[in-house]
């Protein structure tokens, strides 16, 4: 029973190593400055987290599948200027623009999905390329400039809904909707066995195929969210929106403890990798560090919190 | 020459092996015999420097050593031949076998007509007859392990140790790699192996250890054991029965195969299976067994011929319209094509059959947690919890959950592709009991084993394979070993 001990110490810190970091961050910066406590500066907080925690989400899917995907930043500037385009006020009621956003990000998605799967080319390359790619038609559709004049009620969706901020309804809404959907639904089971082992998932009856065009679909859909989300907040649909976007997101969700082999990871681990990330930019604001800086301490935090957990697993 | 004195390793606490004392002679064959976890392994792993005893001592050559690594035992002429094999795929045969201590000439250039002609002069040694040009990656595994062997030579190695060298040989294989060890035998070099097949120790073995829960139980003579003997002193119990005796009588055809062919592997196989009959399917290692299996089951579908269930032609092009069909397979390759080894043992287990455990899309919990409970009772899995994860289970138990797995769907037919490999004798019983168990109940079982006692004890019929063509159909009670090997044997 002694021999039990040890482990049981490495699953608790395994398990709750970010949600520790996460909390006495938020303790440190409570005690060492006068603002990071107060409401508005945590609104603030969830406000400014609430893009990459969607894409986060989304990207956690492609991950948890051994895949990549490295279109999202793209996908968010194609999916806003889509949304833009349809969102002039007095054209189209609402729920235009809105859809179109989605199926844009949806139709990138599923292209990337279908490349993988029956093209064979691999998630790095299919998505490097779609990345180029939406870029281009977003400049396209957009003739290289921010489109502008967007309806109020699309730019509302950036706003309050009560004392909460709509974006990180929208982010809390996915997420709750993801966590539900990988711990309760067969297609859930079915992803983290395809990146487990895709063949012994194939021998086990499950569609590798379906389920890998699946993760990619939903990952693009909810790409298109975020550019909904991000055109309403900046009120145009900005071509060259979103540029290493992916890079957040994957950071996020790797911090989270989700491999990038595949098959192992959480949504609840995707959402404190966005917290610690967000809190941590925010921390490094308030204290007045300077961006170049920032962006050392960021390189920093992600590759040490890899490390760790890698090592933690090792031992 | 060698000797392990009260050697004792720990890992987290846990004991693998207790104080176990065992003298190495130049010039014999020494076995290590036991179930999967009595310590085999660790054992020859710290005579190999591989790891550090936490207590007691090596004795080499009369004097007290510690090898920090296995380079260390190397170098005082200790060398391992690995279970998994670690061979350079592209470097060619020469290249891998004297790397590291090329023949240089007075440029420091390699002396590529000195380096071919040292290596073959060491596998003559092995009375092999390899071309050293050819690439690593086109030898089979037991060529692979003959190069490992004479790359110990090589290195003037007086002890090889060797875990598990004919885990995956086929027989004739096998009796190539034997006249090397006794080659070896004759130069005084002192061998170590370990193996589970028991045929195979007493044609090789001079002396035999047997090691139970990380204690050696007892080291004589092969001479003095025989295979009841041995079994008794592995398991620390009699097994009566290994083999239940085949009772049932076969019923209706179930599945019918007509000129299923997929060249370059199987060409023209026909057979019949009924209900409550367990088909046996011999043959030597790439005779094309598991392909043709593989093909009933959708793995790699056929390129031509028939599959008939219940008399439907039935189409039949992935594992999932088999299973659907009423088909289960527990595949040859555990880690490859069996286990998800991230997963715990409970969705493992459940993973081929989620449709039972869902209500529309959503799963049900308490229904896998249900299940998992009557499985791992059923099947004896010892796991510390359903949600432990599955790579963490011994070789046997992963095998034991993977057939759970097959059995969820109450499929009709059953392929078993090499059930017992590399798992220990309880286990081994625990599935032939279990596939008497599944044959009475009427479900159909399609075996293929490379080992012939299980083949010959199991059956009702044998169809003997060889190079992708069936040879032969043999009646089980008036066959013996001789003779399907002679089906099975190249001509």
């Amino acid at each position: 029973m002694n021999a039990a001990r040890p482990s049981l110490d490495r699953n608790f810190l395994n398990r709750f190593g970010i949600l520790i970091a996460l909390i006495a961050l938020a303790l440190v910066l409570s005690v060492t400055t006068d603002s990071f406590a107060s409401a508005s500066n945590l609104t603030n907080v969830a406000r400014q987290v609430s893009i990459n925690g969607i894409l986060a989400v989304a990207v956690t899917f492609v991950l948890l599948t051994g895949g990549v995907d490295l279109s999202l930043g793209s996908v968010v500037a194609l999916s806003g200027v889509v949304c833009a385009l349809f969102a002039h006020p007095g054209e189209y009621p609402l729920v235009v623009p809105i859809s179109m956003g989605l199926i844009t990000g949806a139709l990138c998605g599923l292209l990337n999905g279908v490349l993988v799967t029956w093209g064979g080319i691999a998630p790095f390359i299919v998505t490097l390329g779609m990345m180029t790619m939406a870029r281009g038609l977003a400049l396209i559709f957009s003739s290289g400039k921010p489109v502008a004049d967007m309806t109020p009620s699309l730019t509302n969706l950036a706003g309050d809904w009560g004392p909460l901020p709509i974006p990180v309804l929208c982010f809390a809404f996915v997420a709750l909707l993801a966590w539900l959907f990988l711990g309760r639904f067969r297609l859930g089971r079915h992803l983290y066995a395809v990146g487990g082992n895709e063949q012994a998932a194939r021998a086990a009856g499950v569609s590798v195929t379906k389920v890998k065009i699946f993760a990619y679909g939903i990952c693009g859909l909810l790409t298109g969210l975020a550019g909904v989300v991000l055109a309403a907040r900046i009120t145009t649909g900005q071509p060259n929106a979103g540029q290493a976007y992916e890079l957040d997101a994957i950071a996020a969700v790797v911090i989270g403890g989700t491999s990038l082999s595949g098959g192992v990871g959480s949504i609840r681990g995707t959402i404190l990798g966005v917290l610690l990330i967000g809190i941590i930019n925010n921390g490094l604001d308030l204290q007045g560090v300077s961006s170049y800086y920032q962006a050392v301490i960021k390189g920093l935090i992600i590759v040490g919190a890899v490390w760790l957990d890698r090592r933690q697993s090792r031992s | 020459m060698l000797r392990a004195c009260q050697l004792t390793k720990t890992f987290g606490g846990l004991s693998v092996l207790q104080e176990a004392s065992i003298d190495f002679h130049p010039g014999e064959v020494h076995a290590l015999m036991g179930e999967n976890g009595a310590g085999k392994s660790t054992l020859l792993k710290m005579l190999a420097g591989l790891y550090q005893p936490n207590g007691g001592s090596i004795e080499w050559r009369g004097q007290s050593v510690r090898f920090q690594s296995p380079h260390d035992a190397l170098s005082q002429g200790i060398a391992m031949v690995h279970q998994e094999l670690m061979p350079i795929p592209d470097l060619n045969v020469a290249e891998n076998l004297l790397l590291g201590m090329e023949p240089v000439n007075v440029l420091g250039w390699v002396d590529r007509a000195e380096l071919h002609r040292q290596a073959q002069s060491w596998l003559k040694q092995l009375n092999t007859d390899l071309d050293t040009h050819q690439p690593m990656r086109r030898l089979s595994v037991a060529q692979i392990q003959v190069v490992e062997i004479a790359k110990a030579l090589a290195r003037q190695a007086d002890v090889i140790l060797m875990d598990e060298p004919t885990a995956a040989l086929s027989d004739h294989e096998v009796t190539a790699l034997f006249s090397a060890i006794n080659t070896l035998r004759q130069r005084g070099v002192a061998v170590v192996y370990t193996t589970h097949k028991m045929d195979e120790v007493f044609r090789l073995a001079d002396r035999i250890s047997v090691l139970r829960d990380g204690q050696l139980v007892c080291t004589k003579a092969a001479i003095e054991f025989s295979p009841e003997s041995l079994i008794a002193h592995m398991v620390g119990r009699e097994l009566a029965q290994v083999f239940p005796p085949i009772t049932t009588t076969p019923g209706d055809i179930i599945l019918e195969v007509r000129g299923l062919t997929r060249e370059p592997s199987f060409r023209d196989i026909s057979f019949t299976l009924r209900r409550g009959e367990v088909l046996g399917l011999a043959g030597l290692m790439g005779a094309g067994r598991t392909e043709v299996v593989s093909a009933v089951f959708g793995l790699t579908p056929a390129t031509s011929g028939e599959i008939l269930l219940q008399g439907v032609p039935t189409r039949i092009t992935c594992p999932a319209e088999a299973i659907a069909a009423g088909i289960g397979m527990v595949t040859e390759d555990r880690k490859g094509l069996g286990i998800v080894p991230a997963m715990s043992v409970e969705h493992n287990l459940t993973l081929a059959a989620l449709p039972q455990f869902s209500r529309s899309a959503l799963l049900d919990a308490a229904a896998e947690r249900c299940a998992t409970q009557t499985a791992t009772t059923d099947f004896a899995i010892k796991a510390s919890s359903p949600q432990q994860a599955i790579r963490e289970l011994s070789g046997g138990n992963q095998q034991k959950v993977l057939l759970a797995r097959a059995l969820l769907n109450r499929p009709a037919i059953l392929i078993l592709d090499e059930p017992t490999r590399g798992i220990d004798i309880g286990a081994k019983a625990e599935i032939y009991a279990l596939i008497g168990r599944l044959s009475a109940q009427g479900t159909a079982v399609l075996l293929v084993s490379s080992e012939l006692p299980e083949i010959l004890s199991l059956t009702h019929r044998i169809l003997v394979l060889r190079q992708g063509k069936l040879s032969a159909e043999l009646d089980p009670r008036q066959t013996n070993q001789e003779e399907i090997l002679r089906h099975a044997m190249p001509q």
